[in-house]
């Protein structure tokens, strides 16, 4: 497939953990991402769930390379930049900009809104036509803000504007890809929505690729054309948004469906969950085997044995189980 | 019979350099015993300090607090607000509990939860140490965290989140407490988890027979659980009503807007969401007229600045359905169908 701006081929991240101190032995390794297969194609939104824990911030950090990967190959617009140095990075930076969670930790607090977004040109040497000041005023007020704001500092902005903010200053560079890591779930629910709007309408307008991670499934339904569900750094299943949602095959894609709460009390009342059993093991030691077999109901033998392949078990829909639903 | 709790005219101000605050404005409801009433409201909307008047925790120094606190117990009946701060500190932990948004902050970190546990049981009852964490390791075990004599021991840091979770819900139900303030108890919580807890609330609700407060912003968690909800908006109930009224008929369009701005998991339309606008106001400097008159999108089927000019009174719109707003319910109903 030529038209993907991004793919991942077996994408491996490992994180060593040390007993402390520094002459400190190695202790343990987590394998945060393992062997994980994804592509987002040109002008498409894949989203990427998974509890806390599962590796889908690593994912998205090891993507634009703020993580070095432990295996395997990351293709961004058919180039091989897995092991590209910071200085070979740079000029690809501005095609790949991230949109962070806490928009009130992401905002450095002694810098203007225009002096924020500012620095994303002075870094890559950008003279935008025109004038940067020009520029910085029309993405604010692309992003829905006022463009008499620019002097003010992020204090002055509640949490929907100043995720404006993070959103204008990641546009600022004319990217193609954007990973987006919660970009809504500190926000309150009214303001939520603006934002999504927000994503929509510029993806819409400017033709660019989401890669959306975010651990709530009915933002991710909404806003995504396809979906991978992650537990423990591995792909449990990966389908079209409709697909997956509407017949999911693995047992943890149930579960998780089964689980998110619906507003409407009628449904509620009759809606049969499965609740899950237990926590999420610990990745220092995951199960062997299939991962999600110590929580799922459909465990057998094979399940603590051998690891499920992910296979495709229709166009569009691959899935890593031995005992689909 | 008396409801177990009223709220009364509760209203709770801080005051600033910049001004007074007036965090909570004339709240009032009452709640039952067994019952479940659900506060909604986003950052702000005063939810949290409705509860913290109601265990009696505000400073008062630094606090402005009037109405009361009523509840209604076998033998006696106590108003929170006009007690003094020991006769409060006796109802804590006995008469009513609280659970937190963050188990983690909210556990001790040096001491075992056994310890934790039984200490809270101990206040309340005459018993040795180890009877204490006897009775600790019965309550570990009814909230579901298996290995419950060997668990007692460990320490917070041991436990998974939503087993610290779980711990607080040991902690706060270990003296049978006949009102449960659940403030955003699963907000942290992952959502396979987030269904554990909420299930076992409903268990340990039945089995204590207790009033339950949930506050949260999550609307689907409050269709699962709730009998009754209060929607708060900059500091008032704007819409109070049994759960199926604020879902299915709801009467104030801030509540019809939440409605409609949350995307569901059960139903994919790839349409747009439809938003509400702005933002709320600053409590320090709240509009002449209704609060959410700015944001509103049936302001215009008002005749007149009414909206801008008169804050409207929560009026009982159907049966036991009151609701803030110069449009009648049918109105609003039609709207939000139109708005669809």
């Amino acid at each position: 497939m030529s038209n993907n701006i991004l793919e991942l081929e077996n994408l491996s991240k490992y994180f060593t953990t040390t007993s402390g101190g520094a002459f400190s032995r190695r202790k343990g390794v987590v394998k945060a991402v393992d062997s994980v297969n994804l592509t987002v194609a040109e002008g498409e939104t894949v989203g990427l769930v998974g509890e806390s824990g599962c590796g889908k911030t690593t994912v998205g950090r090891t993507v634009i390379k703020l993580y070095e990967p432990t295996a395997g190959k990351i293709i961004f617009e058919g180039e091989d930049i897995t092991k590209y140095s910071r200085s070979k990075m740079k000029p690809l930076r501005s095609k790949m900009q991230m949109i962070f969670q806490d928009p009130f930790a992401s905002l450095n607090p002694r810098k203007t809104v225009g002096s924020i977004i500012q620095s994303a040109y002075d870094i890559h040497g950008i003279k935008p036509a025109g004038g940067s000041e020009n520029e910085i005023r029309s993405l604010l007020e692309r992003v829905g803000l006022n463009s008499e704001h620019i002097n003010r500092f992020p204090h002055e902005f509640s949490g929907g504007q100043r995720q404006r903010i993070g959103i204008a200053r990641a546009l600022a560079l004319k990217p193609k890809l954007i990973v987006a890591d919660e970009p809504v779930s500190a926000l309150d629910v009214s303001i939520q929505a603006q934002v999504i709007n927000l994503l929509d309408d510029l993806q819409a307008e400017l033709k660019l690729s989401y890669l959306f991670i975010a651990h709530d499934l009915s933002v991710v339904q909404h806003i995504s054309d396809r979906v991978v569900v992650m537990y423990l750094g591995k792909v449990m299943e990966e389908a079209s948004t409709a697909e997956l949602f509407a017949a999911p095959r693995h047992p943890y894609t149930k579960a998780l469906l089964s689980a998110v709460p619906i507003p409407d009390p009628i449904i509620e009342r009759k809606r049969e969950r499965i609740i899950l059993k237990g926590d999420l093991p610990s990745p220092m030691n995951p199960p062997s085997g299939c991962v999600f077999n110590t929580r799922c109901w459909k465990a057998a033998d094979i399940c603590r044995t051998t690891a499920p392949q992910v296979l495709q078990i229709s166009p569009k829909h691959n899935l890593a189980c031995h005992f689909p639903e | 019979m008396k409801p177990f709790l009223q709220v009364k005219d509760l209203c709770v101000a801080f005051p600033t350099e910049d001004g007074q605050v007036k965090a909570a404005d004339g709240i009032s409801f009452d709640l039952n015993q067994g019952e479940t009433l659900a506060i909604v409201g986003e950052s702000g909307s005063g939810k949290s300090v409705t509860n913290l008047a109601i265990m009696g925790l505000h400073n008062k120094s630094k606090t402005q607090i009037s109405g009361s606190v009523t509840l209604n117990l076998p033998n006696q009946v106590i108003d929170v607000i006009s007690s003094t701060e020991d006769e409060v500190r006796k109802l804590r932990g006995s008469t009513m509990s609280m659970i937190f948004q963050d188990p983690m902050s909210s556990l001790h970190p040096y001491y075992s939860v056994g310890d934790q546990i039984s200490e809270a049981w101990r206040l309340y009852n005459s018993g040795s140490k180890a009877d204490g964490i006897k009775r600790a390791t019965e309550m570990i075990d009814l909230v579901g965290i298996p290995d419950a004599a060997k668990r007692v021991r460990e320490f917070p840091h041991q436990f998974s989140g939503g087993m610290r979770q779980r711990v607080m819900i040991a902690m706060a139900l270990v003296n049978n407490p006949k009102l449960l303030i659940a403030d955003e108890p699963t907000t942290a919580l992952d959502v396979t988890v987030q269904s554990q807890i909420m299930q076992l609330l409903k268990d340990m609700q039945k089995e204590f027979n207790m009033a339950i407060l949930l506050v949260t912003h999550d609307l689907g968690v409050v269709a699962q659980v709730a009998d009754r909800v209060c929607v708060m908006y900059a500091g008032k109930i704007v819409e109070q009503a049994k759960i199926d009224e604020i879902y299915y008929r709801p009467a104030q369009p801030y509540t019809v807007g939440l409605l409609q701005s949350i995307p569901r998991v059960d139903q994919f339309h790839g349409k747009r969401l439809t938003a509400i606008q702005g933002q709320p106001p600053s409590l320090i400097n709240l509009p002449q007229g209704c609060s959410f008159a700015e944001r509103c999108e049936f302001k215009k089927h008002v005749t007149g600045n009414l909206c801008t000019e008169v804050a409207p009174l929560l009026e009982e719109k159907a049966d036991s359905h009151f609701a803030r707003c110069h449009l009648s319910a049918a109105q609003i109903q039609d709207l939000a169908k139109v708005a669809k």
